[in-house]
């Protein structure tokens, strides 16, 4: 009977815990859509701001996210995954490994304003690459750097070795086993925890304030050299900088409800691709 | 009919870091028969046969000292290619480890990735092999289900399947029935017992019974040195020495 009773409890609060982190974030969501979904309109999507963007849209934002997202992917994904195929496969476990590691785990804790000014100092002063997009896309790619890292060897790690053993022992070079018998395996695994790190940094502000992100612009980034204007830094502004805070709060609402939606479009899309490739995979 | 050595084994130590695994071990594999190796849990019965193929050579923190000749060219010299060495050594595990890929696909695998891509050949293997593995009337109408849905024993032989078609002069199983069931394991007896009409088998097994029926020689392991080696007969029946007549009557181990 006293059994009974703890077992009850437990579950009790451990229920209780869920709801409450439940609780949160539906309220939150929920005041985000009720003071943001009245700006939300065909023009808010498709038109630049506006009469010093108290009115207009963010088009220029979107598009400017999306295109340093798509930087920022093409330096941490392949790099991610060949480093955490080269950690988890290659390297001997020694003294040298465990320091790399333990530095990728820590580095995934930087606050994200250090990126940024690293960002600032090594691409767009040494490099030379300016304020832009590319800047702003390579800042990115180093603040998800560890995290694609890390989810790429935590999927690598679900392989069983038996696999790896089975392919080397019927005269597979490393490689061959590595490449048709252990990465089929492991890439549903490493996009789902990428996306989930590119999602991340696309809502990133700080590493793209001094790298490339516009205040205002009237136009789109025609090279990855120019500067662009993105969500998350958008949103700030609205919420802290403007001159007018009152009256652009609701385009404010309505910036931060895009950049969530654009957010939970990414990890839907690791989703979808993680579900496709299993049942690739099965069939 | 003279036999002939297969693999000569000389002189062979192994450690794990600093522990010493493997002590001082020379045994003579003939030419087209079975020998068994058993011995008590933690005797260094698995690690012997994976030096065989040099599998222990993905294990970190290993180091091996001695001579191993298969066909008078020793494979623990520096500069032996390891793949090639694998593709005539071929190595059943303890545990059925087929890939999960189509029955088809897992027995055409190791001829794929040794550079067959022909289309005639590949499925004429496939069926060659798994017919030697006495696995082709069970699974001749779904090679293309995956290989996971087999059964235990089912899928064992497929792993033999899957080994043989790569062509190997030698096949190593480790304790290959210790996950299966009686039935599966006296199917897989029999096959193994037909293999050496064609390829020189070792066995590892901690089953005495199994050692007995299988085996034309026996080598006793106990704490990694090689108590006894000789016909499986003999050590059966009549060992010189008292440990393996304890052992294989089963008053240890």
């Amino acid at each position: 009977m006293k059994k009974k009773i703890t077992q009850f409890l437990g579950f009790f609060f451990l229920r209780l815990c869920l709801y409450l982190v439940l609780a949160v974030l539906l309220l939150f969501l929920y005041d985000i859509g009720r003071k943001g979904g009245g700006s939300i309109s065909w023009e808010f999507l498709t038109a630049a701001p506006r009469r010093g963007m108290t009115q207009g849209g963010i088009f220029p934002a979107i598009v400017g996210t999306f295109l340093v997202t798509i930087i920022t992917a093409v330096l941490a994904v392949p790099m991610g995954m060949a480093a955490a195929i080269y950690l988890n496969e290659y390297a001997k476990q020694t003294r040298l490994t465990r320091i790399i590691r333990l530095a990728i785990r820590n580095l995934s804790g930087v606050p994200s304003i250090v990126y940024g000014l690293f960002g600032v100092i090594l691409f767009v002063n040494i490099l030379r690459f300016g304020t832009s997009v590319l800047s702003a896309g390579l800042t990115l790619g180093l603040l998800t750097l560890p995290w694609t890292i890390t989810a790429s060897e935590e999927a690598l790690k679900t392989v069983p070795n038996s696999f790896r053993e089975g392919a080397l022992a019927l005269g597979a070079t490393k490689w061959q086993s590595i490449r048709t018998n252990v990465l089929p395996y492991a890439v549903p695994g490493m996009l789902t925890g990428t996306v989930l790190g590119l999602a991340r940094a696309a809502g990133e502000t700080a590493p793209i304030m001094f790298t490339g992100a516009a205040f205002y612009l009237p136009y789109l980034p025609k090279s990855p050299s120019d500067q662009f204007m993105a969500l998350p830094y958008h949103l700030y502004i609205l919420a802290t900088q403007h001159h007018a805070i009152l009256q652009v709060r609701p385009l404010a609402y309505g910036t931060a409800l895009i950049l969530i939606a654009f957010v939970l479009g990414m990890n839907l899309t690791s989703v979808i691709i993680r579900a496709r490739l299993r049942r690739k995979r099965r069939n | 009919m003279d036999l002939v050595s297969k693999i000569d084994v000389q002189e062979l130590n192994f450690f794990y870091g600093s522990k010493q695994a493997l002590k001082d071990i020379s045994i003579i594999c003939p030419e087209k028969r079975v020998t068994a190796i058993i011995g008590p849990s933690g005797c260094g019965k698995s690690t012997f046969i994976r030096t065989l193929n040099r599998m222990n050579d993905v294990v970190a923190g290993t180091r091996v000292e001695g001579k191993i000749l298969i066909d008078d060219q020793d494979i623990l010299a520096p500069g032996v290619n390891v793949v090639q060495l694998r593709r005539s050594v071929g190595m059943v595990f303890q545990k059925p480890n087929p890939f999960p890929k189509s029955i088809f696909d897992n027995v055409a695998y190791g001829l794929r990735i040794n550079g067959l891509r022909d289309r005639q050949r590949i499925p004429e293997i496939v069926e060659r092999s798994l017919r030697q593995a006495a696995l082709w009337e069970e699974v001749k109408d779904r090679l293309r289900d995956n290989a996971f849905s087999l059964s235990g024993g089912q899928q064992q032989r497929l792993c033999i399947a899957r080994a043989l078609a790569v062509k190997p002069e030698i096949i190593l199983f480790d304790e290959p029935c210790s996950a299966i069931d009686p039935i599966a394991t006296a199917k897989i007896e029999e096959l193994i017992f037909a293999l050496k009409e064609q390829y020189s088998v070792v066995i590892v097994t901690h089953n005495m019974q199994q050692a007995a029926r299988v085996s034309d020689f026996t080598a006793f392991l106990m704490m990694g040195e090689l108590v006894e080696f000789d016909r499986t007969d003999k050590i059966f029946t009549n060992p010189s020495n008292k440990l393996t007549e304890e052992y294989v009557t089963g008053r240890f181990g």
